[in-house]
């Protein structure tokens, strides 16, 4: 069953990354975990995401398109990234996301995958 | 005259909510009508104490109320109309208690407990059950100290009660043969409230501190119920001695500090002592068991603070009558960890090494251990590899910094 763990940061986590001397404190945990969710061969994909000013949001009105700058939503946390897993369960799920790297306001959204409509 | 009635509910509700909550279930069998019934009466008591006074014996009061709810909803629902007579029958008992001494009603806690953690109940379901029917903790308390879902967590707790009442689960105390099991998972359950990473290798984070209050008071509570088994006042020593060093496991900068490295003046010595006691009173009985034995390795620890060393010929001999009644892999561990201290690394990587390879693939103690031992044993790529594995399991942020800085 997959799972997507779906991160969100707030503006200090996100300048965090353009700084050298924290940069390595950030990533290295962050490498170390997804290497644990290889070993253990529930890792199936994901992707962390540059800041959210670098997003383009696109929208349709009738037939045109609407562009405007990123982020999306004017929120404090920002989407930062996506782990999608597979485990058997919802509680195998969490324990995964309990081993989670965390920062200070980081937020970590637990939901599952929709599964293939089934004929 | 308003806030003598509002403590004097405050009170009742403290000292003795889960009394009334399971007098009342052992005698309608049905948790969750009861908890509902005990409500209305504490809501009828909010509404008339401070205008009529506080009755001469609250909780005689509140059981009446509580009992007349339950015959009316019974009554109402007509499903259970052929019970009804049975029902009366049975909280008629509760009638006449309740005309005597206010505290004479028994103490039926002991069977909720047992109901709590009963085999047709699933495990996962035993230790919040009996977090809010015992202790009165509300769903989304328990929710967030088992990362589970609020709403959830609510469905779970009301579906098991559910199935409390439908299989007819008996509000009992098991005999003979069957108590040592049943008694077993009770204290399993209680022990999860705790929370689990105890390990010397391990140690969890000081300020979640989560549940383990109301462990402790489960713990000390089951002392008082059932005071001739031996396992009981075993879990409890157990539990003191790991909150006895709640203080020092973090330092200045909330970092995290090994066992070995803690300041034995920030452990607490009242708890240690307290410890001391109950595990005495468990070792008088005569039978050993796994509550026990991890207590015994605890108070090893604890000896610390007294003779300024630490025994580990005797830490690595009571683990080994761990694993062999009780061959969990933390005790597997917690032996490698203790036999590599008492002789050498090669000894306990021995150990490790026999530990099939797919029970720890999440179990983070076991690399943050084979590290360890690597290290010693000059395999530094090794150690490397099994370090950054410990990192990525960490569920503790200190003590992932811990372990990100030993990697450099």
């Amino acid at each position: 069953m997959n799972f997507s763990i779906v991160i969100h940061d707030t503006a200090e986590a996100f300048a965090r990354r353009e700084d050298p001397a924290q940069r390595l404190a950030l990533f290295a945990p962050l490498g170390a975990y997804l290497k644990a969710l290889s070993d253990a061969g529930v890792f199936v994909g994901g992707a962390g995401l540059e800041a959210p000013a670098t997003a383009t949001v696109l929208s349709q009105s009738g037939n045109a398109w609407k562009v405007q700058d990123g982020p999306f939503a004017d929120t404090k946390e920002q989407l930062a990234g996506l782990i999608i897993i597979d485990v058997p369960d919802r509680a195998s799920a969490l324990e995964w996301v309990r081993r989670f790297p965390m920062l200070p306001g980081r937020k970590l959204e637990l939901r599952a995958n929709l599964a293939p409509p089934q004929e | 005259m308003k806030d003598t009635a509002r403590r004097a509910i405050e009170r009742a509700a403290r000292d003795s909510r889960s009394r009334l909550l399971a007098f009342l279930a052992a005698r309608s069998h049905d948790l969750a009508a009861a908890e509902d019934a005990l409500s209305d009466a504490f809501r009828a008591a909010l509404e008339t104490w401070p205008r009529d006074g506080v009755p001469d014996k609250p909780e005689a009061w509140l059981l009446t109320a509580a009992r007349r709810r339950l015959i009316d909803a019974a009554r109402h629902a007509k499903v259970h109309a052929e019970a009804t007579p049975e029902l009366l029958a049975a909280l008629d008992d509760a009638q006449s208690v309740t005309r005597d001494d206010a505290h004479a009603f028994p103490d039926e806690r002991l069977k909720l407990l047992f109901v709590c953690a009963h085999p047709a109940i699933d495990a996962a379901a035993r230790t919040p059950l009996m977090l809010q029917t015992v202790l009165g903790l509300d769903a989304a308390r328990i929710a967030s100290a088992f990362l589970v879902k609020p709403s959830a967590m609510g469905q779970r707790l009301s579906r098991v009660k559910t199935k409390i009442r439908d299989a007819g689960i008996a509000f009992e105390i098991p005999r003979g043969d069957e108590l040592p099991e049943r008694l077993d998972a009770v204290l399993e359950a209680i022990y999860a409230a705790y929370g689990s990473g105890w390990d010397d290798v391990a140690g969890a984070d000081p300020r979640r501190k989560g549940l383990a209050t109301e462990a402790l008071e489960l713990g000390a509570l089951l002392v008082r119920l059932l005071p001739d088994e031996p396992e009981v006042p075993g879990l409890s020593a157990l539990m003191l001695y790991c909150e006895s060093r709640r203080g020092a496991r973090r330092g200045p900068d909330d970092e995290y500090v090994p066992l070995s490295e803690q300041d034995l003046t920030q452990w607490s010595q009242p708890m240690i002592e307290q410890a001391d006691r109950l595990l005495r009173k468990a070792e008088h009985m005569g039978r050993l068991g796994r509550f026990q034995l991890e207590a015994a390795i605890q108070s090893v620890h604890a000896q610390r603070a007294r003779t300024g060393n630490t025994d580990w010929e005797s830490i690595a001999l009571l683990y080994e009558g761990l694993v062999r009644i009780a061959p969990t892999i933390g005790a597997r561990v917690g032996r490698a960890a203790a036999v590599a201290r008492a002789r050498d690394a090669q000894s306990g990587w021995a150990l490790l090494q026999q530990i099939p390879e797919q029970a720890v693939a999440g179990y983070q103690p076991y690399w943050a251990l084979a590290a360890h031992l690597l290290d010693r044993m000059g395999r530094g790529d090794e150690a490397h590899a099994a370090r950054e594995r410990a990192i990525g399991l960490c569920e503790d942020a200190a003590m992932r910094t811990y372990l990100v800085r030993q990697q450099d």
